[in-house]
This record gives structure tokens, sequence and C-alpha cells, in this order.
């Protein structure tokens, strides 16, 4: 498996190479290498190895997908025309015929009715955006529940989170361009989002739609910011996402020979670079498919905009909901300063708490690693398990999201299920409170039980499923210890150790500065390890095995015998054993 | 693998326990079916060449897919996405989907399959690169004498903070300001519509005028000033997103007129903005019995015997109410225009 070096960077000395007889390939790898050193630059990366685990595929979804983005994207632009001036719609599509619209509806009517293919790029781009921001959340918990964030990928979590803000906004602008009137309810909303900014929202307004509502300005503007402006930033975020990725070498599980030192995979060429690539093919023809038989944003059906209309159900797309969702739940507190009114009712859902929880999110590493005082590099991931508060942290964020999300479809739920909008929205108000609080709870303690179980099995093995009665009359379930590869991998994490500040006071009595923070970090430090379990020393495993000695003991009788347990356990072959003695 | 302590001055105090379970190492490499046989090896060379001819066939049926079905024509053919549209889907997808199979296919059947071992280095310089690096940087700064001369690193400093504020004027032509659009005669800005006094109420799309008598007790009509649809433009896009109401009509009794508002209503006919308060949504889910009306946005519910108070959800104010009366044709008019801003909140706005 040595890297064979007899055709790579052979050029990139002080004397120029001369091959003997160069094949074509050779003279162009010649050609290049000599302009753009790639010999020395593709030395060490081709064979770089990437671990293997289902869940790094994630973030592969969101790559591959912003690759559909940008192919069917480029292909909508050449047809789409982002403009606002009213016509009179006279394409193949009968009902709206005759219909005044703005020819960026119009056109989006063509390439929907009137362009081969047209539909079908419009649904795969929709589509594609769906499962772009889907799969960047899921890969983002993913990065979190594994504690893959901590030192040093703290930076790539914050890019991670920006990059989760701009594709957001970048699925609004987005959706919003074919100017039909479900968007444009949503462009009308943003409209009363910007003049409740204290002091300037009126002016926002304003400059961002050239004038009062509507104008024929935002649909240009939003299409420069959809097309140019967040697919650069994505674009270069992306990149500087990926560097990171390969500079710092990808996370692996522990496990038998997988430590914090090395990294164990296929390497990039030939393994890697193939499911990778085959990947991309896999995301972009799941995409095709759905956008070829799973209709996303009719906009016929809706019709054009027009600010005297809206309809029922009104809903932005699913990762705008829920601060719709906040939207819709909040009191409507409107209080005033200086005469003039402050609109908390929008402010609060959509102008503060969004932006909070973002802070949060990318706050999240900083905040760990400050309350543990855990200054190494990581590089083996985490179970959720055996980090239960930083678990129960997400899934109470989680909670609070899934519950603001519920309450943005609160009148889709009242009519699906009978029920009354208003309790619907008086249980929400409390609920996304409360159930944070409960979903922290129980995340921790089920987190702490699954470490029990685990340590159980260390000590005790796992369970057979066999009853054994004992010459007394009593019952007991057999355990068999795990294999070692079993329990190294159980081992493979740290004793956590709370932090406690070093000294709060020096030889003279004199407090130590900072004295009051350290206490809040100490006790913090202490709770967020608290009932966890530790992994056992080397004396308390020692002692377990010894007390299983004694049970086996008990039990030698069986050993090797019919039915001794190990037919049913799975973890033995069964063949040529003889499960009845009379089978003899 | 060895656990240190944690990198904190208590740390190094604790012992570290002994680790329990040593690490036993990578397990060995098992082989492949795919290794060992031959026979089996061919086997995934044939499925792999076979996707890879498939997806060709798939890309042929698309080509052939987008000649034969017309768009248009069609459009409600196949759940409403037309012929041509799940045709191309389906073979672009498939043909896709058996490249991206095919290669998975041979990456982990007929590629070599051993893991490989790579160190990790911390992600921090050297001691010595760093070194080196402040030294280069401290001598490229010395010779720049940034440091020596301050009025030069000041200057520049200034000069870039304000350059830094011409892209921002720049943008200042984006749109006028609030104040420049205000024009209460052409009914322009946020604190003024098109309606004034006598302007007739008729109704949308159509365009007729109402009289008290076309109108039944529980009746709802959603109604714009006369003249709205000799605008065009963005000027009729501007009134159409402030100057639409809603005219119902109920037993006068059950009005609560709001102070100074006893005469605004006509035989229990009462006039309100159609968008909302809150974010501007027009608004036109009526519910006669309560006389209630909401928004189906964000359902925030306006009482509309009762000045359009918020009996329920997000909206702060109450919908602004047009004084109406009859003119003397027996048409319903408006009194004046609007007395307080349309739709959302906003600072300027107000009390």
């Amino acid at each position: 498996m040595s890297i064979d070096t007899s055709r790579v960077a052979d050029s990139n000395t002080t004397n120029a190479a001369t091959p003997k007889k160069p094949a074509k390939a050779g003279a162009v790898a010649n050609w290049a290498d000599e302009r753009l050193g790639l010999g020395t630059m593709m030395k060490k990366n081709l064979r770089k190895v990437f671990p293997d685990h289902w869940s790094f595929m994630l973030g592969e979804i969101a790559l591959w997908s912003f690759v559909v983005l940008l192919l069917t994207g480029v292909f909508l632009t050449l047809f789409f025309d982002p403009s606002m001036a009213e016509i009179d719609y006279q394409g193949s599509y009968d009902p709206l015929r005759g219909v005044e619209m703005s020819r960026s509806m119009a056109s989006t009517l063509d390439i929907s009715f009137d362009v081969r293919g047209g539909l079908l790029m419009r649904q795969m781009h929709h589509w594609a955006a769906m499962i772009f921001i889907a799969s960047m959340m899921i890969h983002m918990m993913r990065v979190y529940f594994t504690g893959a964030f901590r030192k040093p990928r703290e930076l790539n979590w914050v890019i991670g989170c920006l990059l989760l803000l701009l594709g957001t906004l970048e699925g609004f602008t987005g959706y919003s361009l074919p100017d039909d009137l479900l968007s444009g309810t949503g462009v009308r909303a943003a409209d009363g989002f910007l003049k409740a900014t204290p002091v300037v929202g009126s002016y926002m307004s304003f400059f961002l739609f050239g004038g009062e509502f509507p104008g024929d300005s935002i649909i240009p503007r939003l299409y420069t910011i959809h097309i140019l402006l967040i697919p650069g930033l994505l674009l270069g975020l992306i990149a500087a996402h990926m560097l990171l990725l390969v500079y710092h070498k990808h996370t692996q599980w522990p496990g038998p020979g997988r430590t914090e030192e090395n990294v164990v995979g296929f390497p990039m060429l030939p393994v890697y670079a193939a499911k990778a690539g085959g990947f991309f093919f896999i995301v972009f023809g799941a995409t095709a498919l759905m956008g070829g038989l799973l209709t996303i944003n009719p906009v016929w059906k809706f019709g054009p905009y027009d600010p005297t209309k809206v309809t029922a159900g009104s809903q932005p797309d699913w990762y705008m909901g829920w601060p719709d969702g906040l939207l819709r739940i909040i009191p409507g507190w409107e209080t005033t300063l200086f005469g003039e009114p402050i609109s908390w009712n929008i402010m609060l859902p959509i102008l503060i708490i969004p932006p909070l929880m973002l802070t949060i999110l990318i706050l999240l590493p900083f905040i760990e690693a400050w309350i543990t005082g855990d200054k190494r590099e990581h590089h083996l991931l985490e179970r959720p398990r055996n980090a239960p508060t930083r678990t129960a942290v997400m899934v109470s964020l989680m909670t609070f999201y899934g519950l603001a999300w519920a309450a943005g479809g609160n009148d889709i739920i009242a009519i699906k299920l009978d029920l009354s909008i208003n309790q619907i929205t008086y249980f929400l108000r409390g609920a996304v409170f409360i159930g944070p609080a409960i979903a922290f709870y129980i995340t921790r303690r089920w987190c702490i039980s699954l470490q029990r179980h685990d340590e159980g099995k260390l000590l005790h093995g796992y369970e057979t499923g066999i009853i054994m009665r004992s010459a007394e009359g009593g019952y007991s379930e057999r355990h068999l210890p795990i294999s070692e590869a079993q329990a190294y991998t159980l081992t493979a994490r740290d004793r956590e150790v709370p932090w406690t500040p070093t000294a709060t006071t020096d030889e003279n009595g004199v407090a130590a500065p900072g004295g009051r923070l350290d206490g809040i970090r100490s006790k913090l430090s202490t709770l967020m390890y608290a009932d966890n379990v530790q992994k056992p020393t080397a004396a308390e495993l020692e002692e377990a095995h010894h007390h299983a000695e004694h049970e086996h003991a008990l039990t030698a009788a069986l050993d090797g015998h019919s039915a001794d347990g190990h037919q049913f356990d799975g973890h033995h072959a069964v063949e040529g054993e003889n499960l009845r003695p009379d089978d003899h | 693998m060895s656990i240190k302590p944690h990198d904190q001055a208590s740390g190094g105090e604790l012992a570290t326990p002994a680790e329990p379970i040593a690490d036993p190492g990578l397990p060995a490499h098992t082989w492949r079916p795919t290794d060992v046989d031959e026979r089996l090896a061919k086997r995934a060379e044939r499925q792999v060449a076979g996707l890879f001819a498939l997806s060709a066939v798939f890309t042929i049926l698309f080509f052939v897919s987008y000649f034969v079905f017309k768009v248009g024509d069609n459009w409600d053919v196949g759940a409403g996405l037309g012929a041509s549209t799940v045709a191309l889907g389906s073979t672009l997808g498939l043909a896709l989907l058996c490249i991206g199979i095919g290669i998975i296919q041979w990456a982990r059947k007929l590629m070599a399959d051993h893991e490989i071992v790579e160190m990790r280095h911390p992600a921090r310089s050297s001691d010595e690169d760093r070194e080196v690096t402040i030294a280069a940087l401290g001598d490229g700064l010395e010779e720049s004498g940034i440091a020596r001369r301050p009025l030069i690193r000041n200057s520049l400093f200034g000069a870039i903070g304000v350059i830094a504020l011409a892209p921002i004027v720049l943008l200042r032509d984006l749109g006028p300001t609030p104040g420049q659009v205000e024009d209460e005669e052409e009914g322009k800005g946020l604190e003024h519509t098109i309606w004034k006094q006598g302007v007739r109420v008729v109704r949308d799309v159509v365009g007729t005028p109402i009289r008290a008598a076309d109108l039944q007790i529980g009746d709802l009509v959603n109604a714009v000033p006369d003249g709205l649809f000799d605008l065009e433009g963005v000027d009729l896009q501007a009134q159409k997103a402030k100057a639409p109401v809603i005219v119902v009509r109920m037993e006068p009794d059950e009005i609560t007129p709001g102070p100074g508002r006893d005469d605004w209503s006509v035989e229990g006919i009462v006039c309100y903005s159609k968008i909302c308060s809150h974010v501007g949504c027009p608004i036109s889910l009526y519910e006669r019995t309560t006389h209630h009306v909401l928004c189906p946005c964000h359902q925030s519910t306006f009482d509309l015997a009762d000045s359009a108070r918020v009996v329920f959800g997000p909206a702060a104010r109450p919908l602004p109410q047009l004084p109406l009366a009859v003119d003397s044709e027996g048409f319903l008019v408006a009194q004046s225009d609007f007395t307080e801003p349309v739709g959302p909140s906003y600072w300027g706005r107000g009390e």
C-alpha cells in the first residue's frame, strides 16, 4: 500500500526531469507540474486518509446539493427575467392566460410550461435547496453530538453556523423571486419586519424597496443578492470549511488502533475519491428523481402576487418556519419610546431571538471549553451518551426549535387535528419555555442511564438472555464477557475532572482576580459532570472480573455442555453443536 | 492510547488511574469474497460495467424524452407535472444514480480495502516556525516604520475610515426617504392613501359602487377606493398594498362605536383597513356571528363590532377604521382618509 512515487514529483527538483519516453499522460503531467508544482502539492494529499462512518456523509450531502444548486441555478438564469414590469400572460398555462402579472412571474411560468426540462430544473433547484439546508442542519447536529467541534475545530464550527445562516437567506431570496402570491406575502411580512426596526425601520424599507412597498425594485435586487452576493460568500466559506477539514484531518471514532494521535481509514485515491465522487452522482440523481416526480412550489396554483390578496395556510419554506412560529404565538406587545412604537411583537420573534439563537450556536464550543477548562486537541469523537449535559443542551435547543416550528403551522395543525387555533397558540406559549427544560432533564438522565448500561456491560458482561436457576430456586440471568475490542472501545474516553480554580487567595490572603467568575465556572463544571459515570479503573475492572469468575465457578458444570448459553447469544457459531444431550 | 489529565493547574496533582484495558491495536485485515474468489471479482466487475451501460441507456432515453414529449400541451399529465417533466426527471435521475451506484460498488467490491494509518500533527506551528514568523513580522513592521511615524499611520487609518463611508453614501439612492414621497393630495407615503372625502367605496376587482341596501346583515365585501383601477404600475401596487378595505354590515345596535366614531358607520355598515396592523397581510376571514375577522398569516383576530379591537394574536393595534357616509346617489363614500397610518407599526408613526 505504499505510495508509488516513480511517477510523481520526479520533476520538481533543480534539474528538469528528462523522462526517457514520456507517455502522453506523463507529458501532460510534466507540462503542468513544471508550471504549477503539482507534484509537491499532491504528494501528501493523493493518499490522504479519511476515516469511514455513515455520519461523516451528512456534510457531503450538503456539499453535493450545493453543486446541484449551482448547476441547476445557472440553467434557470438563462430563462428567468427578474423584472417587475407588468405584462399580460399569454403562455401555455391556460388558467392564467390573460392575467396581468410581473415578467418574473411570467418567465417562471414559461420555464415551467414552455421550456423543455425547465420545470424539472426549477423543481430540482428547489428540492436541492431543501436538501442543502436540511443536510447542513443534520450535519451540524452530528458534529455537535459527537464533540467534533472541540479544539482545534471551533473555527470550522463558526464557519458552519455562518453557512447555515447564509443558506437560509439564500433560500428566502430564491423562493421570493417568482413574485407569486405565496412568496409575495412573505416579502410583505419582511417589509413589516424591517419597519419594526426602531428609528431606521421605515428608511430601511424604503431603501430596500426603492420607495413605498412593493415598488418595482425588490425582485431585481433580490435576484442580484440571490445569484451573485450570497453564492459568492457561500463559495468562499465552503472553500474555507473544506481547507480547514483537510488541514485538521477528519475526526474518527475511538476503537482498537484508533487514537488521538493517528487517523485510520481509506486513502483519498482511490477509495475515498470514488466513494465521494460516486455519492455526488447519487445526490444528483436523487434530486433529479425528486424534481421529476414530486411537485414543489407550484406557483401556477398560487397565481401572481397581488397586495390585496392572501391565501389561508400561508407558510414560508420550512427552514423559515420557526421564526414565523414565534411571530404567531407572541402576544401583541408594543410599547412606546419618545412617543414612537417599539414593536416587541415583531422584534422579539424576528429581530432578536433568531440572531440570539445563532449567537448561542456559534458560542457553544467556546462556552463548553471555558466551563471544562479543557485546552487539549480532540480528534476522537465522543458518543452523545458520554457527554450527557452537552447532549441535553442540544436536545433542549432542538425542542425549542421544534415547538417554534410547530407554531409556524398552528393553522394547519388546527385544521388537520380539529383543534382550536387559540388553544394551540396558548399551549405553545407555555410549551416553548417548559418543553426545552423537560427535554434537557430527560435527555441528561437518559444518557446517564445508558452510561450505566455500558458500565454494566464492561464490568459484568452482556446479558445472554439465559435464565439460570440455582439449587435454592433463585433465578438469575447469565452474563458473558464482551470482547476485548468492544471493551477497549467502551473505555476509550476521557476521565472527566471538574474544573477547579487554582487558588482563590494568594499567600497573603488577597483574593485572586476573577475569583467570583472562577466560582461560577467551577460550579458549572461540577454540574456539567455531575452524575456522569466514569469508566472503571483497572482495579475496579479486576475486581468485577474476579467476581464474575466466582459466578462462573457456580456455572462451570454447564460450560462446554449443551445449552450452556453460547448457542443463543449470537456471538458463537452453533454449527456442529447439539442443543440437547440426546442428540448424541 | 494514553489519556492525559486535564491541562490545568489542578490536573497535575491527580494521578492517572491505570487504564483498565490496553489498546489491542488495529484488528487484522479480513479479505472480502471478491479478494479471494476471482469468479466473484469478475461478477462484481460485470455489475459495475452493467450499471454504467444502463446509465448510458437512461441518458439516451432522456434525449428521446426531450424530443418526444412536448411541454405546454400536456402540463396536467402525470400528477400535474407534465409527461415531459416526469420522463426527463426519471431518466436523468436513473442515469445519474446508475453512475453513482456503479462507482460505489466498484470502490466497495474491487478497490483495495486496506485501511491505512496516518499520524496527526498538532494544528499549531512549531516553536521555531513561530519565532521565525514573529521575527519576520517584526522586521517588516520595523522597516515600514509604522511605529516610528505615527503621523503616517494615523492619517492612513483616518483616510481609510473616511473612504469606507463612500459605499454607504453611494447606497443612498437605493430609494427615497419616507418623507420624500409623502404627498397627502396624491395619497402617497406611509401616512396617506387615495381615500379622501367623497371617494366611493367600490367592490374589488369589478369596481362597482355599493349602496347600503346592497348589503345584508352579515355580509362582508372586499372593497377599494374608486379610481384605484385608473392607476398603473408602481402607484397601483402601492395603493393596492394600503388602500383595500373590508366593508361589513351588522345590526346597528351590535356596534360599539369608538370615541368620536359615532357617525363613522352607515346603517350598521362599518369599514376597516384590510391590511393587518401586525406585518401587513390582507385580512378577510370573517366570522359573522362574532364579528371577528382573522388574519390568515399569523392569526391576529379583530372584533369589527368594537373598533376592530385585537381579541387574539400577535397584533398590537386595531385595524384603522374608514369613516363612512352616503353620497347624494345613495352610494357608500369615505368621509376622509384613514385617520392613522395603515399596516405595520414603524418608528415615526407617532401616537
